[in-house]
């Protein structure tokens, strides 16, 4: 094996990804250096998931171009167990972790100590003991996982990857989920770890931790590396690191539409909370919210702040929250305890998910269009078939959905078809507000620009459009007012004059 | 002679076209016509294996008849499996409720019809309570029905305790399981003219139906079969229908119980394809969460999907005690087993959504002619049971493999 005379523990260099149709990594240049903190951050959609894959084996050697350096070692992963075995770990945000089981179990999962043919426990306890110290943390190995909190369970999962002798630590957004308290507890040993010799990448959409830990900052944007910034040269600071998430430019893919002053206020909410037991936490908290008669209103933010949530929670689908506060539809408060009665109520929701919650995949675009309205083409339970294929054919040619009949199966449609037919699904409830949640992810760029389309007819109609997106160009040239989300709570509500993606950012990640 | 080689080559042509979309068409829908083929060889088979005994028109007969407490379950465990559940249960149940209508016509004397339909709201009340334990508690489907199977193993125990075999001396009972309808018109000697017209009228009904169909998808433009093609299944099907009608004519002609399959399997059909409420069961099945964010209420389908399910355990165990003529302790045993298998090979999928009441039907009666071809040829019932498992098992495999081509 060749060696490469670096200072870097890891060099990532050229590194270029393509998916079908689409190039989410683009020469991308990544080095940490021996016993940093490195601090790793961009937009939702940037490449940062994309190229710790590649870093991690998941998408193995030979299906990226470019090389991969660790230890003055050029590395070729084909598995995942081969990046760990090279001491690369990587601790996700969904934490992979088996409630079930104890503290000690977990972390020896996979790669128990064995004697001949039966494992050890009393060296597996013991040994336990040592990687808890190591984290801070002080508990009993005998717990079970689900009895600790998430900022206990992410500090076993650190114990779990010092177990396995690791030389690079990688945090994918490691404090999303945690409170202030613990947050502060895990950047800590963060520091402390430093201290020890160990590297580690973090992951962050939280600017403020990643300004007061990194040592160096690396900013991607579109599958680019935009810069590498140096605390000892002091070059990190809030402004730099958001000028260079955002500097995408905004081009003229959004179609304009006729100024209209907004109408009443047709839906509100006030104080509206939600808590999950599951969780023991708030979803999303006294959000005060509202739309009005013919504008589209943006709910702007990073994933995971509780945007998706609170759609599901004015939608009559709460899922397993408590909900609590007030929903007001056109002045008068509602409880809308099942979707349908969202639905009459005249709210619509075209899901982020469109293939898992949105629309079914095995069956027809006429079926999935009629579903959410069949009582209106049916008398006596009886479908007017007639009737329903008409109602089909007007919304394909509406919404030009490419397909060779009404009789195609959704699995055979292009993602932005399958998005105008979960519009159109929407549109024959007749709503008075549709709900988009990301209506645009994952579909190209002459797909959007006909959703924006159909977006500004539906505005002229007298429709009202809440946007929930994570891309801040759309969210500008989209909407007429700009709600943002962070953690749970509404940070900030601007009009879209004064919006700029800079302040977006802010607002998002703070 | 040019022109007669002309005339040849344009014919050759003609085949060559026909027989390229019959094989595409094949290809295409074989999940639907996999059942079809699957009947067919089963049906050689046995016959050339019988020496023609299998295809006589008593044993074509008997054996249909036979099928009748499967499909009847079938069609329930249709709906079931299209929801992504299962129901162990309806053996028992069915064994159960068979037992009780015994009950109720030898010892508490109530007349038939009673009978009948006190048992039928039984079986709706154990299959609302299931759908109160699956749609409300969320207990999983799978182990709701293999409690009840253990419960109404019991409860048939228990009612047959006393008296062992019950024997019900009751003629128009036994007539739904053993008679079959009359015929006024005596028309032709040696055939019961009233199924003959009965089929014809049949014939008649598909046809028209099925040019009526033809003519409203060309209007709205969707893909037809080419001309030769629907001209060649309209005559495949109908000489389908008149063989096996001219055959039962030869014996005794239609029985009850085919009546009886017919019209649930009528009623089924339609509930499936016509109305709002089978139109939430596929979207359900092909997509809970889909199917709950368009306002659908998913534990209210439930409720009816399992209630549906039992009310049909009882006609079961209606046909089947009626065709032994008495309740046994022993009845309804591995019911379940054949009517999911059944539905399986009739195109249901094992990840749900998919499948066709018709599709159950002919299902089933692959499951009832493997049945009565090896009880035929005095097959063991030891390998009868092995080789059920087996069917089981291809027709599942066939399903994943149809499903992933599509994929």
């Amino acid at each position: 094996m060749a060696i490469y005379d670096t200072d870097y523990i890891l060099e990532m260099n050229n590194i270029t990804k393509d998916f079908p149709g689409i190039k989410a990594l683009s020469n991308v240049n990544f080095k940490v250096k021996r016993g940093e903190i490195h601090c790793l951050v961009g937009e939702n959609g940037a490449g940062k998931s994309t190229l710790m894959k590649v870093l991690s084996g998941i998408y193995p050697y030979g299906q990226y171009e470019g090389d991969i350096i660790l230890n003055k070692k050029i590395q070729k992963y084909s598995v995942i167990s081969d990046s760990e075995k090279a001491g690369i770990a990587i601790i996700y945000q969904e934490l992979a972790l088996i409630p079930e089981m104890t503290v000690y179990e977990n972390i020896f999962l996979g790669h128990e100590i064995k004697n001949r043919y039966t494992i050890n426990w009393n060296e597996t306890i013991a040994k336990s003991k040592e990687l808890l110290k190591k984290v801070n943390l002080n508990i009993n190995p005998a717990a079970k996982i689900k009895d600790l909190g998430v900022g206990r369970q992410q500090l076993v999962e650190i114990a779990k990857a010092f177990s396995k002798d690791v030389k690079l630590l990688i945090l994918d957004e490691p404090t999303a989920a945690l409170n202030e308290d613990d947050s502060e507890n895990l950047l800590n040993l963060l520091k402390e770890l430093k201290e020890e010799g160990i590297t580690s990448i973090m992951i962050s959409h939280k600017l403020k931790e990643v300004i007061s830990i990194a040592d160096t900052v690396t900013i991607l944007r579109d599958g680019r590396t935009i810069c590498s910034l140096d605390a000892s040269k002091s070059e990190i600071n809030e402004n730099t690191i958001i000028r260079n998430m955002v500097g995408r430019e905004i081009n003229d893919i959004y179609p304009k539409r006729a100024i209209k002053e907004p109408g009443e206020i047709i839906l509100e909410v006030k104080n509206w909370s939600a808590y999950s037991n599951d969780l023991g936490r708030s979803v999303f908290k006294n959000i005060n919210f509202n739309v009005r008669n013919g504008e589209v209103v943006a709910l702007a933010g990073l994933m995971g702040a509780g945007r998706t949530e609170f759609a599901n929670s004015i939608f009559g689908n709460p899922r397993e929250y408590k909900l609590s506060g007030e929903l007001l539809i056109n002045g008068k408060p509602k409880n809308l305890k099942h979707t349908s009665d969202a639905i009459k109520s005249g709210i619509a929701y075209v899901t982020e998910d469109r293939k898992k919650e949105g629309l079914i995949l095995i069956q027809d675009i006429k079926n999935n269009i009629t579903l959410g309205n069949l009582r209106s083409l049916s008398s006596n339970g009886i479908i007017n078939e007639n009737e329903e294929i008409n109602v089909a054919n007007k919304y394909k040619e509406d919404l030009t959905i490419k397909a060779p009949s009404i009789e195609q199966l959704l699995s055979n449609l292009s993602g932005g078809n399958q998005q105008k037919v979960s519009v159109g699904k929407w549109l024959f409830t007749e709503p008075k507000i549709l709900i988009l949640d990301e209506p645009t992810r994952g579909i190209d760029v002459g797909a959007k620009y006909e959703i924006y389309t159909i977006m500004n007819r539906l505005i002229d109609e007298g429709l009202s459009i809440i946007m929930i997106s994570s891309e801040l160009p759309e969210v500008l040239g989209m909407s007429d007012r700009v709600y943002v989300m962070a953690h749970g709570e509404i940070t900030g509500e601007l009009d879209i004059k004064d919006a700029t993606q800079d302040e977006i950012m802010k607002m998002a990640t703070n | 002679m040019d022109s007669i080689s002309k005339k040849e080559k344009n014919i050759k042509i003609n085949l060559f076209n026909y027989f390229k979309e019959f094989k595409a068409l094949l290809r295409k829908n074989i999940r639907e016509y996999g059942m079809f083929i699957a009947l067919f060889i089963i049906m050689i088979t046995f016959s050339v294996l019988t020496n023609g005994t299998f295809m006589s028109p008593r044993n074509l007969s008997n054996l249909i008849n036979s099928t009748g407490y499967i499909a009847v379950l079938t069609i329930g465990m249709t709906l079931i499996l299209i929801i992504r559940h299962i129901d162990l249960s309806v053996g028992y149940v069915a064994g159960f409720l068979g037992a009780v209508v015994a009950i109720l016509m030898t010892s508490v004397k109530l007349n038939t019809g009673v009978s009948i339909l006190i048992i039928l709201v039984i079986g709706i009340a154990i299959g609302l309570f299931y759908g109160f334990l699956i749609g409300k508690v969320g207990i999983p489907a799978f182990v709701v029905s293999l409690a009840g199977m253990l419960v109404f193993r019991g409860l048939l125990m228990l009612a047959t305790q006393k008296t062992g075999t019950i024997i019900i001396p009751n003629d128009s009972f036994n007539d739904i399981g053993n008679g079959f309808i009359p015929d006024p018109f005596k028309l032709v000697d040696g055939y019961h003219s009233l199924t003959l017209l009965l089929g014809l009228a049949g014939i008649a009904l598909y046809i028209i139906a099925e040019l009526r169909n033809r003519k409203n998808m060309q209007k709205y433009e969707f893909e037809v079969l080419s001309k030769s093609m629907f001209v060649s299944k309209l005559i495949f099907v109908s000489l389908l229908i008149g063989y096996v009608i001219w055959m039962l004519s030869r014996y005794n002609g239609l029985s009850w119980t085919v009546v009886i399959v017919l019209l649930v399997t009528a009623v089924y059909h339609f509930l499936t394809t016509k109305t709002v409420l089978g139109r939430q069961i596929y979207a359900i099945g092909g997509n809970p969460e889909a199917a709950k964010l368009s306002g659908i209420n998913v534990t209210r389908v439930t409720y009816f999907v399992f209630a549906s399910m039992s009310m049909l355990a009882a006609l079961a165990g209606v046909l089947y005690t009626s065709r032994l003529q008495s309740a046994t302790t022993t009845a309804g045993v591995g019911f379940e087993l054949d009517a999911i298998a059944a539905a399986y090979v009739g195109g249901v999928s094992t990840s749900g959504g998919v499948g066709k009441i018709t599709g159950s039907l002919i299902g089933a009666l692959v499951m009832s002619s493997l049945i009565s071809g090896m009880n035929l040829m005095g097959v063991n019932i030891s390998y009868q049971y092995i080789i059920r498992g087996i069917i089981l098992v291809a027709a599942v495999i066939f399903d994943i493999i149809t499903r992933r081509k599509k994929g």
